[in-house]
């Protein structure tokens, strides 16, 4: 049980993370990013090339590999969304779409189509003995780092003017900037902090499979869809509860599905998330964003 | 302080300013009256920069603000109380108000400033603590107007501020108003209440269907023109006045 539990809360930190990452730019801009996977590639492939072509230790190599990710992310809101921002949400949901196959057909041709060891310090998948279970490190990590950022973050959304001026942004986009808060400000600082998610998750879920590949931010793309679908995607809180929630679905459906079903696992979990569609769209928590667009 | 000229704007297709022209003095409370429809708050957000016109310019202050971000706007002192009042319904009264100081944060002036406004406001030092959205419709009324006051605006724009409220709390906004006027705020006052707003204004204009018909002060406009014609009437009063 306490294995379960354990399993259970690292899974679902990850998945919570990688969804609040997707929300911070929907938010603001009801802007569904495809490109996020590629933020999550982009420091995939920054722990690759610093652990492999440097002698920086490992911490360093994260770090910056974390930094990389939200450069990454704010570069594409300063090169890409910024110019067709005004114009409709289709266009910008196009240009989403553009960069992340721009990122993934960089990622092919400049670096290779096939996958990438990534050395990660062998402390990381060491197992350690935690109320009697033996747990790898990692998991532990992972949600000892989710269980931090969430707090930092919900002290920066609470208690900062710049917190602040992102809740107002979200809620009413216009308004906020009739208080004098610079749009440019509130969006790439979304832009960023999704990007430093991504990093955040790139280093535990490459730390899972020990390689990087063009097309490694597709799965994270569609668990952020499946957890947002879950949670509701009109607030940060409930994409956290629907990344967790998430999580505690697939381990469970993990333990009680029979083995001869087993590899029908996804099939399981998606007929949920169209029960969830069909019974409860807006997700389990509501939130309070209004449908207003930035124009 | 604030001159408009030859103002156009339109929503996609729809044009809703047909030229407007109008001039706010330092101290000055002006009304900008006018129908449903006329585009008097389309004036307002352009002159804000919510909206960009499509011709026509915008000074303030001696610069030309014209086609300006609103944030940019704002910082140079002129605030707007937006239509329907716009608070943010999640974030608490403290937070609206925080956020209503954005643009001229000063430290030691802020808790000064929060003070006056409790002065005003009662009502807001109570609820304090209180989300936006738990406020009453009167009383984020208060809020909204209490929130663009943080940023110390040098130019008030209201927006149909009386819109919605009990007689007694449409009462306490014009009396409100007037002790803003009184403390030397200058105030572009956008009314459906045209009765009331005459009676506090220094000069007025009356816009319809994207064009100033009238401007001069209360006085002329009562005398010139049967108010009840510029509200519910046809052609007959808007006739004869020309600008
Ligand atoms: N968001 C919008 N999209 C399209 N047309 C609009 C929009 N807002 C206003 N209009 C049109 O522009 C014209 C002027 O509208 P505006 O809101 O400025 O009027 P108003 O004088 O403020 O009226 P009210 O007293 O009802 O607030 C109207 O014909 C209106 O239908
Ligand atoms: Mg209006």
């Amino acid at each position: 049980m306490n294995e379960f539990i354990i399993n259970t809360l690292s899974l679902g930190s990850l998945y919570a993370l990688i969804a609040l990452g997707l929300v911070f730019v929907y938010g603001i801009l009801k802007l569904v990013n495809f490109a996020y996977g590629e933020y999550i590639m982009t420091a995939g492939y920054g722990l690759f090339l610093l652990g492999t072509y440097t002698p920086l230790p490992w911490w360093s190599v994260m770090l910056l590999s974390v930094a990389l990710a939200a450069l990454m992310s704010y570069l594409t809101e300063l090169i890409a969304f910024r110019p067709v921002r005004t114009k409709s949400l289709t266009a910008m949901l196009v240009t989403s779409f553009a960069v992340s196959v721009l990122l993934q057909n960089a990622a092919l041709l400049f670096i290779s189509p096939r996958s990438r060891a990534v050395q990660l310090p062998a402390a990381f998948n060491q197992s350690v003995a935690l109320l009697g279970v033996t747990t790898p490190l990692r998991n532990l990590l992972t949600i000892g780092t989710t269980v931090a950022l969430l707090v930092g973050l919900t002290l920066l959304m609470k208690y900062t003017v710049l917190g602040i001026a992102m809740r107002a942004a979200s809620d009413k986009f216009s308004t906020t900037r009739l208080m004098g808060v610079p749009a440019n400000l509130v969006i790439s600082v979304a832009f960023i902090i999704s990007g430093l998610l991504a990093g955040v998750v790139s280093v535990f879920w490459v730390g899972r499979s020990a390689s990087v590949d063009p097309l490694i931010g597709f799965t994270p793309l569609l668990i952020a869809f499946i957890a947002t679908v879950i949670g509701g995607m009109r607030s940060l809180v409930g994409a956290v509860a629907g990344g967790y929630v998430y999580g505690l679905l697939f381990n469970v459906l993990s333990i009680t599905l029979p083995a001869s079903v087993i590899n029908y696992r996804d099939a399981f979990m998606f007929l949920i998330v169209i029960l969830f569609l069909l019974l409860r769209p807006e997700g389990l928590i509501r939130g309070s964003y209004t449908e207003e667009r930035v124009g | 302080m604030l001159t408009v000229n030859d103002l156009h704007a339109s929503y996609g297709a729809i044009k809703a300013l047909h030229g407007v022209s109008l001039e706010v003095e330092e101290g000055e409370l002006v009304a900008l009256l006018g129908t449903n429809g006329a585009g008097k708050s389309t004036t307002l957000k352009s002159i804000s920069g919510v909206l960009r016109p499509l011709a026509g310019t915008v000074r303030f202050l001696g610069d030309e603000i014209t086609g300006r971000k609103p944030e940019a706007i704002v910082k140079k002192g002129l605030s707007l109380v937006p239509e329907g009042r716009d608070i943010f319904g999640s974030l608490t009264v403290a937070e609206n108000l925080r956020l209503g100081a954005f643009s001229s944060y000063e430290r030691n002036r802020y808790q000064e400033d929060l003070e006056e406004q409790f002065a005003l406001f009662p009502i807001l030092k109570e609820r304090f603590n209180q989300p936006g959205g738990q406020l009453s419709g009167g009383e984020q009324q208060q809020l909204a107007i209490a929130r663009a006051l943080m940023s110390r605006p040098k130019l008030l724009m209201l927006d149909e501020p009386s819109l919605g409220l009990s007689p007694a709390l449409v009462d306490q906004i014009f009396a409100l108003i007037e002790t803003l006027r009184d403390r030397g705020t200058t105030i572009l006052l956008v009314e459906q209440n045209a009765e009331r707003a005459l009676e506090i204004a220094d000069r007025a204009y009356v816009l319809k269907n994207g064009l100033i018909k009238f401007s001069g002060t209360p006085q002329q406009l009562e005398s010139e023109l049967d108010l009840a014609s510029v509200y519910f009437g046809g052609e007959e009063g808007m006739g004869e006045v020309t600008v």
